[in-house]
């Protein structure tokens, strides 16, 4: 159900920049104003929701270990630094593979029960798959996001060249097929699918959740749609992008509607974005259980907020059971205190 | 006990597919057998008392009404609750937000894989307050409630809390494995935070926290208790080992002060523990005190709020600079030590006496780096740098009639990452050392199912689903190598383990590692013991006429 809904309301967002510019023909409007509103509001958005996280306070420092501490003898011991790191830096080589190599992911296992000979056995295996696809569709992601800066960048930079020519190695068809084209569609096929085939994933999905993943698809074979099927003027588009970051704004002839329809789904997508679990993307760099060394029993670290608390005082503790105290012969640092307080 | 199933049949009725409804529409079971008895009014009063703005609402009540006699702005306290520590923890903040319901964590829960039930998985405990903080807190969330997966606070929410909060041990195991480690137990601290606000606690921790703060230690046993039990240890030393060990008590001018959990002074199996710490002190002949004062290591106030937590760590300063020690040593204990390291320097560094120094064995001359802020060294690494440094005479053969593997307890594991430190030890006192299998040890360990505060009777059956994966793993080295003894370094665990091997893995006892310490020590050339600590016969040993019951043994 909370699926349908959000293919539904990709599809309406489909159908708004198809009449927005096939029937009424507002193109300033869908190829200048949406586009650059929704940047601002991603880029304001994204900033203040990062800092709205880093406003609150880190009382404590709670990183979960993933192997041997650093132990009092190293050499008896051997610390796993990236994944129970002491030192800025090992957790800075956490951080990098956590961000990069979603290392924690890596890790997945699989729980089944089993018989086996009439007796429980509960199995746990390493399941991959989650995190192969995963990689797969944000390294693709990210790829194609680079790749687009050709169109904002004036002269193209000589290393989206080669990031190009590496996405289209194989060779296949022409325009020459990209990789990473076919790796965001793979990759979110899998998510979706895995949402919808795993009953437990299945029922933890929100509409949220599957509406992003129905959007950045639609914003993927849009984008797909104009290169290899409709084969859109290039030439004419750039000069419409370049327009917008240099702020003459301008429209050109000739440009398909698809183009604004992929531009508006890209729009809504970068509004969507701050408001959302998209934001994991910089969530992940700010989770205390992460992005901290395990030293707290090496260094002092101070809680903004600690409150003054004291504990149960002695004194009151000896006053309270001092006559049983000094019948059973421990010291008292107040004699008194062995007479019972009647 | 009696209707809890065969372990068996349990199994069997585990069923990982959701029920048909969704999980807001899932009404929750509230009869007896889900839920852990509420505080005692007596001890959730005192505890308000000394802690004003954290506990609230005294009252009687139960579970299974319908009427929970909540005060009537209970919806204000829990919400300004919440916003307060939205502010205070980035933690919170940041894991309310980010999760992107991937489910990498929903196996991972020993709850889940237990018992089936949705709410069990990591990620759905946190929706249960998520669904809150959409609801409630964010603009998103109060325009398309439902679509966004969101909620307003209800009586209903709260009672659901209640249980599913109070069915979280804080293992952490599901932090491990979520991409952007959203901890769940750090969220089931909050909601238990939020939960104490309108009185809504259970009385295994209740009790716990207002006796430890009062008398020391969490069963309330008062000084003098203390000092008999202790000394009945040291009989029951001397009937093994034919010498009387030294356990001094409250004295000053020693160097260091030795803290361990109370569970290890009066309950079955802990003492074998305890009695274990006491043989090798005196083996050494430290300089050594402890403290009835601070006579429990543990910290129940972990399972309620900061606040209380600070108040009962902050005693084994206080009482360290009274006595005017130099340094902690700290015995087996797992929420001992996942407040000592992650916590305590930062609640309570200050209170440190200019008396206290970075601790250096006396033995070996070994600075403990690793401490220097807490200025706490955990037992296992002192007794392993003994042992590298050849200081003790041990005899494993002593240990040969157990075949040991060890329980990794999820405190020390996944918030130190103290892994090999008690392995380095067992293998050093015992020949016969077992693995379980990979995926439910070290970092991966799998909880007893009774940790924070919820090893009590009245919800076994939870906890035996709770405890099939670990059981299962030590069931299959049991059969395989023929393992009897699992020892660990908590003493919760100590206590929960062993209804779980009576279910799980049968035969299979459970133990301290200082108690295999205390068994492999030889304290002086030629020596002979017949029986180990429990006086079980020795190999060899066997036809000697046993049928003496230890003193202590009558009120534990
Ligand atoms: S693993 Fe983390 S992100 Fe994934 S569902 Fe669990 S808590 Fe959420
Ligand atoms: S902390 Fe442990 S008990 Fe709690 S949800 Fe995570 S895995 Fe389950």
């Amino acid at each position: 159900m909370n699926a349908l809904y959000s293919l539904l309301f990709v599809f309406l967002l489909v159908l708004i920049p198809l009449f927005g510019v096939g029937a009424a023909h507002m193109k300033t409007f869908f190829g200048v104003c949406v586009p650059t509103t929704a940047m601002i509001i991603f880029v304001v958005g994204f900033v203040w929701k990062m800092l709205k996280w880093a406003r609150c306070a880190v009382p404590f420092r709670i990183p979960t270990t993933g192997g041997q501490q650093q132990a009092y003898d190293t050499t008896m011991f051997k610390q796993n630094k990236w994944d129970n790191p002491s030192t800025g830096a090992q957790t800075f080589v956490r951080m990098l593979l956590e961000v990069f190599a979603f290392r924690s992911l890596f890790r997945n296992t699989k729980v089944s029960l089993h018989q086996v000979d009439g007796k429980p056995v509960v199995a746990y295996r390493s399941n991959k798959w989650l995190w192969l696809f995963a990689i797969v569709f944000h390294y693709s992601f990210f790829i194609v996001a680079l790749r687009h800066l050709r169109l904002f960048l004036e002269p193209i930079p000589f290393f989206l060249h080669g990031l190009e020519f590496v996405d289209g190695i194989l060779q296949i068809g022409a325009p020459v097929m990209y990789l990473t084209d076919v790796g965001i569609v793979a990759g979110l096929l899998f998510l979706a699918a895995r949402r919808l085939y795993d009953s437990k994933i299945r029922y933890i999905s929100l509409v949220t959740d599957f509406f992003p993943v129905f959007l950045i698809l639609s914003v993927a074979l849009s984008g797909i749609y104009m290169r290899y099927f409709a084969k859109v003027d290039v030439i004419a588009i750039k000069e419409l992008t370049m327009g917008l970051v240099t702020f003459h704004y301008h429209i050109p002839e000739g440009i398909g509607t698809a183009f604004y329809v992929h531009v508006f789904l890209v729009s809504t997508l970068m509004v969507y974005f701050p408001f959302s679990k998209l934001m994991h993307m910089g969530g992940v760099f700010l989770s205390p259980t992460r992005n901290l060394p395990n030293d707290t029993r090496i260094r002092h670290h101070e809680n903004p907020w600690n409150p003054d608390i004291k504990p149960h005082a002695y004194a009151d503790y000896e006053k309270e059971f001092g006559p049983a105290m000094a019948e059973a012969g421990l010291p008292l640092d107040n004699p008194e205190n062995a007479k019972s307080a009647e | 006990m009696s209707d809890i199933p065969k372990a068996d049949e349990l199994f069997k009725s585990i069923d990982y597919n959701p029920p048909a409804t969704g999980w807001m529409e899932t009404p929750v079971d509230f009869s007896p057998g889900h839920w852990c008895y509420p505080g005692k009014v007596e001890k959730v009063q005192y505890m308000m008392d000394k802690i004003p703005g954290v506990f609230g609402n005294p009252r009687e009540w139960s579970p299974d009404q319908a009427d929970w006699k909540l005060p009537p702005n209970w919806k204000e306290i829990v919400m300004n609750g919440f916003r307060e520590r939205l502010h205070k923890y980035r933690s919170l903040q940041v894991f309310m937000d980010i999760c992107v319901r991937c489910g990498a964590c929903a196996d991972k829960c020993h709850f889940f894989i237990g018992s089936g039930d949705p709410k069990n998985m990591p990620v759905l405990r946190a929706e249960l307050m998520r669904s809150i903080y959409r609801g409630e807190f964010t603009l998103a969330g109060k325009i398309l409630s439902k679509l966004t997966g969101s909620r307003v606070m209800t009586e209903d929410v709260l009672k659901e809390w209640f249980i599913y909060f109070y069915q979280c041990t804080e293992c952490r195991r599901c932090s491990l494995f979520c991409p952007y480690g959203i901890d769940t137990a750090e969220i089931t601290m909050m909601a238990r935070e939020l939960m104490h606000l309108v009185g809504l606690n259970i009385n295994w921790i209740m009790e716990p926290v207002s006796n430890c703060n009062m008398t020391g230690n969490h069963l309330g046993i008062q000084p003098h208790a203390f000092k008999d039990i202790v000394d009945f240890m040291v009989d029951d030393i001397e009937e093994v080992t034919g010498r009387k060990v030294k356990a001094p008590l409250n004295e000053k001018g020693h160097e260091i002060i030795f803290i361990t959990p109370s569970g290890d002074v009066f309950a079955d199996p802990g003492i074998y523990t305890f009695m274990g710490y006491l043989m090798l002190f005196d083996y050494l002949d430290l300089d050594y005190t402890m403290s009835t004062y601070a006579s429990e290591g543990g910290n129940f106030g972990l399972f309620t709020n900061s606040e209380a937590m600070k108040k009962l760590n902050a005693k084994m300063y206080a009482e360290t600079n009274r006595l005017g020690c130099k340094w902690i040593l700290g015995g087996e204990c797992g929420h001992m030590w996942r407040v000592i390291n992650q916590y305590m320097d930062t609640m309570n560094g200050n209170l440190q006496g200019s008396q206290m120094t970075t601790p250096k064995s006396p033995i070996t001359g070994t600075v403990f780096e690793n401490s220097a802020a807490t200025k706490m060294v955990h037992i296992t690494e002192f007794t392993a740098d003994l042992i590298k440094h050849d200081k003790l005479r041990l005899d494993p053969s002593r240990n040969d009639h157990l075949t040991v593997t060890f329980h990794d307890s999820c405190n020390p594991a996944r918030a130190m990452g103290l892994l090999e430190e008690p392995r380095y030890v067992l293998k050093a006192v015992c020949n016969n050392y077992v693995e379980m299998p990979r995926g439910t040890t070290r970092e991966e360990t799998f909880c007893c199912a009774g940790g924070s505060g919820l090893n009590t009777e009245e919800i076994m059956e939870i906890r035996l689903r709770g405890g099939l994966p670990r059981g299962n793993a030590l069931r299959y080295v049991q059969d395989k190598n023929n393992v009897n003894v699992m020892a660990c370094i908590c003493a919760i665990d100590r206590a929960t383990l062993v209804p779980l091997a009576d279910y799980w893995a049968p035969g299979v006892t459970i133990a301290g590692v200082h108690e295999l310490v205390g068994n492999a020590l030889v304290f002086e050339e030629g020596e002979e013991r017949t029986m180990d600590l429990r006086q079980e016969p020795l190999p060899g040993f066997e036809d000697e006429d046993d049928n003496w019951t230890p003193p202590n043994m009558e009120d534990a």
